[in-house]
This record gives structure tokens, C-alpha cells and sequence, in this order.
């Protein structure tokens, strides 16, 4: 397996796989489109995707469903990719994309615009700087450390990176206005997608598939990091060299959505098992089956957020209430999880 | 011993005065019985609700705000009371004073205006136990202003200001009740107000962060939640199905990016010109925070909502409600800055 090939009748199965999820993907975005308060029937969606509806129709459609069905999906596309890459270079499947502290990072810069009352778009900025900031520190102050398992140093520099974050962000909530600033704050750390625009979307798919290209490449190589580093350079791989650019690139796709949709737990973390129940522990597999489930599921979640009420439930609360108990019954059945 | 008994003897002599003091009970809003001072001479307010109402109905006896105020706030209220520095909160969202603190700046009274649910009472209770100082509860809702205002004045002792405050309050409400009363349900304005750098962040009906939204005519196209009563965040096109005739906001940033923004500029409110933005100064005239900085923003509100009927002059209301509530004469460039 080390030299990307693999059986004809194994690759076919594979491709088949991947084409009858991205169907049922594709079916559901279509499902979802036609789904919303504003009452508009299927016809009636197709019409305004083909822009013969006009009108209110075509607003709803281009303006609002759609950014936030292409946000959904691009989203939990990003973490469960994130998400299966983690817990690949740690070896380690409770590992999820917010391990070295991309997350609190990103929630300290967001809540930092929030504080400094800066408009929407130097919000995001402010929490895709934060996320990348915080994994950069990490790395560093990890390498600044000697010892002889990095992936520990990492992990152990993530956490404490995450609480210094976390602990920050808890000081400016204290400090911010109650009656203005605290609300903002706390929907922010929930996560949403209410207010996602096309506009919204516009540098964050180039950063994600920026971060995407080299894990999907590497797909084989990063395969090979799950066995360890010392067999990794036995296999003619650079271990700690490949670990920087898995890190690199899941850190920029983590931090670019979650700028965009706030703090989305859980995805991450569960996609990627479900992932492996279906095609086995081979990270070439995972990486693609983990980003359409994840895609499809956080679809399926914000559909609900948008529909199950007039306002809006967080996304962070549907995918913890959903994901946690999810967890726990693969937890308890135990079976295939990481080999 | 005879330090200890001298010592004992000159305690007793001092806590005499305060002892033969008369004090006063009174009933706050909670219906706790209080024991007050015949003389309030400062109040710690528990929150900036309570620091607005005290400024307003006595700033003389303010021990601070409970946050710094930012110059361009300071700039519309008097001095000195301005500049008077940060003591913290005691209750609500993110309470930081701590009790030493509290009793190290000697209060006579603890004041906090707002819920008087149990959690409130109780926490009341606790401190006034812990620190022995006087704490009244005032119930903070927005139709309970006069009543709150009068039972303010009795407490600080100052009941003709109250009185006269109230009368204002009283007169406010009425005038609006008025110009409500030829007014029929459908024509009212469907409203919404917008809140947070997203305006995607408002309150359902029962919301005390959208209640002069109702008060003043409006109907919130939020309408009741199933569930609490709160802040809540709101889908885009939720609310475009709602389509409001009006929104307004006190969020400059958000009004600022409005325009240029592909989701409100869809909207028929914004499209047609019905954002609006209500002054700020000192405080938020429709909300933040949720006090009697509220009562002139009816006024605002009402105008907002039924133009064509409502003969108020914002300018003159905004004039006399300055001098009378916050102790500050407006100038003709300060009135220009408040009501572009």
C-alpha cells in the first residue's frame, strides 16, 4: 500500500463508495434548498437556481439558502477533514481539529473584535488570525521544547495554549458590556451560520482547498505516519517535516471556518470515526469519506438550526446534542474503531 | 485590661450614636422589609440599570458607575458625577465587585433595579446579611417606572423628585396611550429591532431588551419564543419571510454596514428606508442597558413608528427630557449629534 496503488476491484469499490455518498450529498443539498421558512416549493427552487423565478424567490435562493448550504457543507467538509488528519498524525482517535488550540484561539480574536465593537468582516479576520496564531505558537514554543516525543510536547503545548487562550477570552467576556457586547459574544462561541453571505464565502473556499491540496496529495504519506516515525523514515518519509505540513494545512482549514461560522464542536471528532466504520482505518480513504459525511451531517444539523423554529438554535448545541451521544454509543459498541 | 476595658468602653461610646439613630422600614419591590437610615447619605448601585436610575433621581448620592464612563457618554451627563470612577457590579450579567469592596466604600444603601425574581431576592438577602448594609430590590420593568421612581425617592429620602420624575413618566406613557388608542392593530408597524454586529441578534415578545418595541406601538415580528424569553439570535430568512415595516437598531456598527450588506439591502424595511437608529447618548435610548434611559426613547420610537400621527418635536421633548432627567442642558450641537 505504501506506493498508492491498490487493487483494481478495492479502487473501484472505493470510487463506487465515494460517488453514491456524494449523490446522496448532492440530494440533500437540493432537499435543504427547498427547505426554510420562506415557503418555496421545489419547482420553484429549481426555477430561481436556473434564474427564471425572479423576485423574492431568487433572493432567498442565491442570497440566503444557498450560501448557507454551500457554507454548511464546506464547513463540515473542513472539520472532518481537519478532524480525520488530527487524529491521524497523533495517532490517536479522541483527537479533534481544536487539539493545538486552533479553536480558543479563534474564539479569543473573535470575542477581541466583538470587544472592540469592529464590524462583521474584522471579526472573522480577527478569529482566522487567532486560530493560525495560536497553532503557530504552539508549534514553536513545542520545538523550543527538547525532548524526544514531539507529539507529546505538541499535544501538552496545545492544551495549555488552549487555556491561556480560554482564559483570556473569560477576562474580556468579564470585561465586556453585559447589555451589548456579552450576547454577541456568547452566540459567537455557539456558532451560527444566520448571517453567512455569499461575500462571506469568497476567501475562505480558496483557503480551505488551499489547506485541502496537500493533505489529499499526501494522502499515502500521511497514511504512513499512523505506524510511527522511526518506520516512517524507514519508509523513506520525513516524519516531523510531513507532521508541520498536516498541521499547516489543517490548522488554515480549521481556522478559515470556523472565522466564518463561529465555534462548531464535535464534527471534527465524530465524522472521522463513522468514516472509518466505512472504509477502514487507510487515511487515503478516510480523508475524502470523512469530508463528504462531514458535509452531509452538518447540512443536516443546520438544516434543523434554521427550521426547527422561528429563531435560531446555535450550531455548537445541535452538534454537541447530536455528536456526543453518537459518540458514546460507537464508544460502546466498540467495534473497528482505530487499528 | 484596662486598655482591653477602655477600648470596649469607647466601642460601645462610638456604635451609641448609630444605635440611637432613628431608621426607617420600608417595603421594596420584592416586598422585603428594609430598616433604612433616616439619612441615605451614598448608594452602591448594583448594577447600571440601578447606577442610571440613582443618577438620575439623585446623583449627589452615587458612590460610582458601574463601569468607567467614555468620554463622548461623559459629555451628556453633568459634572461632576461624569467622572466619578468604576465601582463594579454587584449583580447581573458578570458581577465583579466583591463584597470587601462594597463594604470598604461604606455605603448606606445597596440599590438594584431590575428582575426581582428569587435568585435576586436571595442574593439581596445574602448580602445584606453578610455586610449589614440595607439592600433594596426595585422591579425593573418598563410599565413599573413610575412606581419605581417613587419608591426610589421615599427610599433616598428625596420623595418630591421622585414624584416629580414619575409624573413625567406617567405623562409619557400617557401621551403615548393616546396616540396608541386611535390607532388600530393593523396598522401597526411590524417591527424589528436589530442588535449585535450582525443585527441578527434581537429579543422575542417578553423580552425586556425589546419591550419599548410594544410599549410604543409596534408589533415584534418575533413574536412569543416557545422557549424563555431572552436574547435570541434570528435567521436571516426567518425574518425576511417576517418582513418588517420597520427596524431599528442602536448598533452604529451594524447601521453603518447595512447598505453595502447583500442580506439588508434585500430587506423591504431598508430598501423602502425604514432603518432606523436610535441616539445612544448617554445611554441607549431604546436599550442598553434596559433602565429609565428608556422613557425618551418611547418618544423617539413613537415618532419612528407613525410619523404621520405622532406631533412629537423630538428636539424640544429631548431638550426638556435632558434637563429634567439627567441634569444637563442640551446645546444646539449637542442636539444636532443626538438627532441627525
Amino acid at each position: 500500500m505504501t506506493d498508492g496503488k491498490l487493487p483494481p476491484a478495492r479502487m473501484m469499490r472505493r470510487l463506487s463508495a465515494l460517488a453514491v455518498l456524494s449523490l446522496i450529498l448532492a440530494a440533500g443539498a437540493l432537499a435543504a434548498l427547498s427547505i426554510g421558512p420562506f415557503g418555496l416549493s421545489l419547482t420553484e427552487v429549481l426555477a430561481a437556481l436556473s434564474g427564471r423565478a425572479g423576485g423574492t424567490a431568487e433572493v432567498v435562493i442565491w442570497n440566503i439558502r444557498l450560501p448557507r448550504v454551500l457554507a454548511a457543507m464546506l464547513v463540515g467538509a473542513a472539520l472532518a477533514a481537519a478532524g480525520a488528519s488530527y487524529q491521524v498524525l497523533f495517532r490517536n482517535p479522541l483527537v479533534s481539529p481544536d487539539i493545538l488550540g486552533v479553536s480558543s484561539g479563534a474564539a479569543l480574536g473573535a470575542v477581541c473584535g466583538i470587544f472592540l465593537s469592529l464590524p462583521v468582516i474584522a471579526i472573522q479576520g480577527f478569529a482566522f488570525l487567532g486560530g493560525m496564531g495560536a497553532v503557530v505558537l504552539v508549534i514553536f514554543v513545542a520545538q523550543a521544547v527538547p525532548r524526544v516525543d514531539q507529539t507529546l510536547v505538541l499535544v501538552l503545548t496545545g492544551v495549555v495554549m488552549g487555556a491561556l487562550a480560554g482564559a483570556a477570552t473569560s477576562l474580556l467576556k468579564v470585561m465586556a458590556d453585559p447589555y451589548d457586547q456579552l450576547p454577541a459574544i456568547t452566540f459567537w462561541l455557539l456558532g451560527s451560520l444566520a448571517s453567512i453571505t455569499r461575500a462571506d464565502l469568497r476567501p475562505v473556499l480558496p483557503a480551505v482547498i488551499t489547506g485541502l491540496v496537500p493533505l489529499v496529495l499526501l494522502r499515502w504519506r500521511i497514511n504512513l505516519l499512523s505506524l510511527g516515525d522511526d518506520e516512517a523514515r524507514a519508509l523513506g518519509v520525513d516524519a516531523p517535516r510531513l507532521r508541520l505540513v498536516v498541521i499547516a494545512a489543517a490548522t488554515l482549514i480549521t481556522a478559515s471556518v470556523v472565522a466564518v461560522a463561529g465555534i462548531v464542536g464535535w464534527v471534527g471528532l465524530v465524522i472521522p470515526h463513522i468514516a472509518r466504520m466505512i472504509v477502514g482505518p487507510g487515511f487515503a480513504a478516510v480523508l475524502p469519506v470523512s469530508a463528504i459525511l462531514g458535509a452531509g451531517y452538518l447540512l443536516l444539523v443546520d438544516t434543523l438550526c434554521r427550521t426547527l423554529s422561528t429563531i435560531e438554535i446555535p450550531l455548537g448545541i445541535l452538534t454537541a446534542v447530536l455528536g456526543a451521544p453518537f459518540f458514546l454509543y460507537l464508544l460502546a459498541r466498540g467495534r473497528r474503531g482505530w487499528s | 485590661m484596662i486598655r482591653f476595658t477602655f477600648a470596649a468602653i469607647a466601642a460601645v461610646l462610638l456604635a451609641l450614636p448609630a444605635q440611637a439613630q432613628n431608621t426607617r422600614t420600608i417595603t421594596d419591590s420584592a416586598g422585603r422589609v428594609v430598616q433604612l437610615p433616616e439619612r441615605v447619605e451614598t448608594v452602591f448601585a448594583a448594577g447600571p440599570p440601578a447606577a442610571i436610575l440613582l443618577y438620575v433621581m439623585a446623583p449627589d448620592r452615587m458612590l460610582g458607575w458601574s463601569r468607567a464612563n467614555r468620554a463622548e457618554t461623559r459629555e451628556f451627563l453633568a459634572a461632576p458625577y461624569a467622572d466619578l470612577p468604576a465601582i463594579g457590579t454587584l449583580t447581573g450579567q458578570g458581577g465583579k465587585a466583591g463584597l470587601e469592596r462594597v463594604v470598604a466604600l461604606q455605603p448606606s444603601l445597596i440599590l438594584d433595579f431590575g428582575s426581582v425574581l428569587d435568585m435576586y431576592v436571595d442574593l439581596a438577602n445574602r448580602v445584606q446579611e453578610q455586610t449589614g448594609i440595607p439592600y433594596i430590590l426595585i422591579d425593573g420593568r418598563f410599565e413599573n417606572t413610575p412606581a419605581a421612581l417613587r419608591l426610589l425617592g421615599e427610599a433616598l429620602g428625596v420623595p418630591e423628585r421622585g414624584e416629580t420624575l414619575a409624573q413625567d413618566a406617567e405623562a409619557t406613557f400617557a401621551h403615548i396611550d393616546t396616540l396608541l388608542a386611535g390607532i388600530p392593530g393593523a396598522e401597526r408597524p411590524r417591527a424589528y429591532m436589530a442588535r449585535g454586529p450582525d443585527g441578527l441578534e434581537s429579543g422575542v415578545v417578553g423580552s425586556i431588551n425589546t419591550e419599548i418595541l410594544e410599549r410604543a406601538g409596534g408589533v415584534n415580528v418575533l413574536g412569543r419564543a416557545e422557549t424563555g424569553r431572552g436574547l435570541v439570535q434570528v435567521s436571516f430568512e426567518a425574518l425576511l419571510a417576517a418582513d418588517p415595516d420597520v427596524i431599528v437598531t442602536w448598533d452604529r456598527q451594524f447601521f453603518a454596514g447595512c447598505r453595502d450588506n447583500p442580506f439588508w439591502s434585500e430587506m423591504r424595511a431598508v430598501r423602502e428606508g425604514h432603518l432606523h437608529l436610535s441616539p445612544v447618548l448617554p445611554f441607549g435610548w431604546i436599550d442598553g442597558p434596559p433602565s429609565i434611559n428608556r422613557m425618551i426613547g418611547l418618544d423617539w420610537m413613537a415618532a419612528v413608528f407613525f410619523p404621520d400621527r405622532c406631533q412629537i418635536n423630538l428636539r424640544e421633548s429631548a431638550r426638556a427630557h435632558y434637563h429634567l432627567w439627567y441634569h444637563v442642558d442640551l446645546t444646539e450641537d449637542q442636539l444636532d449629534r443626538l438627532l441627525p
